[in-house]
Order: structure tokens, then C-alpha cells, then sequence
């Protein structure tokens, strides 16, 4: 039975009608860190959404170390390698707090070419209270089996000697079987606190 | 009559009352060896006018017949003619496979000083099996007869030559006063063999 208002059709058939302009940003999970080595999305990510946006909100890292970086690596199937072959670019603008510090550059240590490892969002993430990263970033069409797997990325990030650094990265999985899980982790401690969203674009 | 549950009114007047999302996805075009995917205000339920005033295109997986850019261009006679001038940006991160380039730089030969050609979303894509790119765009008030409209691009895609990864931003305006109302996509040269085109529009109240 649908549920009318004013000649206008809101509900039919268990959902919103056709019709009705509605949000294309739904919310799959959210994933709260505490003092957690990885925070893992292992299910969800499907061919529903030809996007999945992932947002890192206020990840806080147990440690205080440049060799320290916010990271994230994909699998297929109920794999937990984590481990999957990637190409990426990887660029950030920072300024200093101390106004001593501005530049932008290419992020050679971070980025990889055909590599496995975990691929770097941000880097050297301040451990202190108020220091964390907060971006996002967008993965297509995961359940393509014909095409790679592109993504792309933005977060800032408070760098642990008190520089604001805006990342950009990007790139791609290469792959074409399809991609079902993928984590984010830090390369040095755990992901003390922060939450990561995931979204299904529509 | 009002839907009201535990007091709150959840739709009347034939419209809800509560937030659905700010973000709707309007229209979505699929290309199959297609000239170009153009999105016309008024035209196949496209909605491109003052209703929002932010537009997001979303390109996904886009593959070329030929390794060529992705263009877009403007319109502000429902796609007659797109041939108007723009000004723009382009800078691109770059990577290869065998880790021989590594660069950041600017591209003079893809940003336009009030040219007629269209926008350069990429350089040239590969379009071997498994090549493609994936984009985004922003078109802030296309509806505006005050402001020259303002769009920024993003797009990261396979190399031509199977050589490794680029990450694209461009951004420009195009430089009329008058409403865009059409936007079209197409490569430089050939069909956009496959891939989708997403338009949202963005609410701001």
C-alpha cells in the first residue's frame, strides 16, 4: 500500500517512492578505534555502490614517531593478506606552526610502484592529545572484474612536529578481481582512538 | 494529511519534513562506444538549474576507444553549442610501474585562457583491458546570471602505455554570466567505449 500526501506518492512498495528525491550518501558502518591495531571493513563492500567513501575522523595514534603513517590495504574474497599489488602518487602541501616550514612536494618515501605494503594516507601523525588525521577517500567501483581498482584520497594531518600537512594520494589496485575488504592501520603502534565511516554512494 | 510518528511530523504536503540526505543523485548515463554522455537541464529527467547550487559529476571507469583525455565542456543554450570561452587550471602527480618517473608538476598544454576547447580532465588514458579513470567534478550555481561558474576536477587514471598512475586537479570557470544549463563529456578523439557518469545535485537548506 503506498502512502500518499497531497496527489504526491512519499511510500510504496517497503521504500521510498521512485519519485522522491532522496539521499545518495548511505551510511554502511562505522568502525571506532581503542587502542586497535587495524580497523578492518570486511563486509558491506559489494557491486551495490559503484563508489565507497571512507571517512577518517580524528585518528589519534598510540605513537609519537615520524616513521609513524596512517594507512590502508585491500583484499579479495575472505582473504586477510592485505597485501594486494598497487601503483600510487602521493603529494602534500605543509606550513609550520612556527612559519619557518612552507612548501609542496611529491611524497616519494610514501608512495609505491607495484608494491604490496601498506599504502601511506598521511604520515608522522602527532601522538600528542590534540594531535590526530581527519579526510577521505574514495574507492570505485571495487567489484569490477575487468578494470583496476582506482582510489583517491585527502586528509590533513597534524605532522608530530607541529606542521599542518594537506596529503594527496591516489592511485590504483591492480587488480581485476573484484575487492572486498580493506583495512586501515598505523605502521608504528596502535590507532589509539578515531572513528572510520564507510559509505555506499549511489 | 500530515505522517506523524511519536510526534514528529515525518512528511506533509506531499513532501517529507525530515532531512533525507543532502546529496541526490539525479541522473546516471551509461556510455556503450558512445560520441559523448551530456547532461541537458530538462532533458531525460536531468535536473541542471537553480534546484541546487552545487552539481557533482562522478565519472567512473571510464574507457576509451583510443588512449585520449576525457573532456568537459559547458552550455548555455541546452547543448546547441558548447564552443565558449574558459579559463583554467591543471597540475598532476604522476608515478610509473617501474618507479622511473616520480613528479608533480604543472601542464601548460591542459589549461585554457579563454579557449573554446573543451576541459582537460586527464591526459591521455590508457585503454588496454583493464585501463580506465575515475573522476569528480563540482559545478557550483551554474544557474547564476551574475557569476562566471566556477568547477573543480579531480581525476586519477591509468597511464597510456600501461606506464603507471597520474592524479589530476583541475579547476577554471567558464566565462559567461549567463545560466550553463548542458554540460557535456567525450574524449579528445573516439567513443568512450564504456563506463558511467554520475550527477548529484547538493542542497544547501
Amino acid at each position: 500500500m503506498g502512502i500518499i500526501s497531497n496527489g504526491t506518492t512519499l511510500l510504496d512498495a517497503g521504500a521510498i517512492d521512485s519519485g522522491i528525491a532522496s539521499g545518495a550518501m548511505v551510511l554502511l558502518s562505522t568502525l571506532t578505534a581503542s587502542n586497535s591495531a587495524t580497523l578492518d571493513f570486511t563486509s558491506g563492500i559489494t557491486s551495490t555502490y559503484k563508489e565507497y567513501m571512507f571517512k577518517y575522523i580524528n585518528v589519534h595514534p598510540s605513537a609519537n614517531n615520524t616513521s609513524t603513517f596512517f594507512g590502508f590495504q585491500v583484499d579479495t574474497g575472505t582473504n586477510t593478506n592485505y597485501a594486494q599489488t598497487m601503483t600510487t602518487t602521493h603529494f602534500r602541501g605543509a606550513h609550520s606552526e612556527a612559519d619557518n616550514h612552507a612548501t609542496v612536494q611529491v611524497g616519494a618515501d610514501r608512495d609505491q610502484a607495484e608494491g604490496t605494503a601498506l599504502q601511506s594516507l598521511a604520515y608522522a601523525v602527532g601522538g600528542n592529545a590534540d594531535e590526530c588525521i581527519s579526510g577521505t577517500m574514495s574507492l570505485f567501483d571495487p567489484a569490477s572484474s575487468t578494470f583496476v581498482k582506482h582510489f583517491l584520497s585527502r586528509a590533513n594531518v597534524y605532522y608530530e612536529a607541529d606542521i599542518t600537512m594537506d596529503s594527496f594520494t591516489a592511485g590504483y589496485v591492480n587488480t581485476t578481481t573484484a575487492l572486498t575488504r580493506v583495512r586501515f592501520k598505523m605502521t608504528g603502534g596502535n590507532i589509539e582512538s578515531g572513528i572510520i565511516k564507510m559509505y555506499g554512494i549511489v | 494529511m500530515a505522517i506523524i510518528s511519536n510526534a514528529v511530523t515525518i512528511a506533509d504536503a506531499g513532501a517529507f519534513s525530515v532531512s533525507l540526505g543532502s546529496m541526490t543523485h539525479i541522473k546516471t548515463l551509461t556510455a556503450s562506444s558512445s560520441a559523448n554522455l551530456q547532461f541537458v537541464h530538462g532533458s531525460s529527467s536531468v535536473i541542471l538549474n537553480n534546484t541546487y547550487p552545487i552539481y557533482l559529476f562522478k565519472m567512473i571507469n571510464i574507457h576509451g576507444a583510443n588512449s585520449q583525455e576525457l573532456n568537459v565542456d559547458f552550455s548555455i543554450d541546452s547543448g546547441s553549442n558548447y564552443s565558449q570561452a574558459k579559463t583554467s587550471t591543471f597540475f598532476e602527480a604522476q608515478h610509473s610501474e617501474d618507479d622511473g618517473t616520480n613528479t608533480l608538476a604543472y601542464d601548460g598544454d591542459r589549461d585554457l585562457a579563454q579557449s573554446n576547447s573543451g576541459v582537460s580532465l586527464t591526459t591521455n588514458v590508457g585503454n588496454g583491458n583493464d585501463e580506465s579513470a575515475c573522476a569528480e567534478m563540482y559545478l557550483f550555481n551554474p544557474s547564476s546570471t551574475t557569476f562566471t561558474k566556477h568547477f573543480i576536477t579531480r581525476a586519477v587514471y591509468y597511464d597510456e602505455n600501461g606506464a603507471g598512475v597520474r592524479d589530476a586537479f583541475g579547476a577554471g570557470y567558464r566565462n559567461t554570466t549567463s545560466a550553463v544549463n548542458a554540460v557535456k563529456f567525450k574524449m579528445d578523439s573516439g567513443n568512450i567505449d564504456s563506463g558511467i557518469i554520475k550527477l548529484y545535485g547538493i542542497k544547501d537548506s
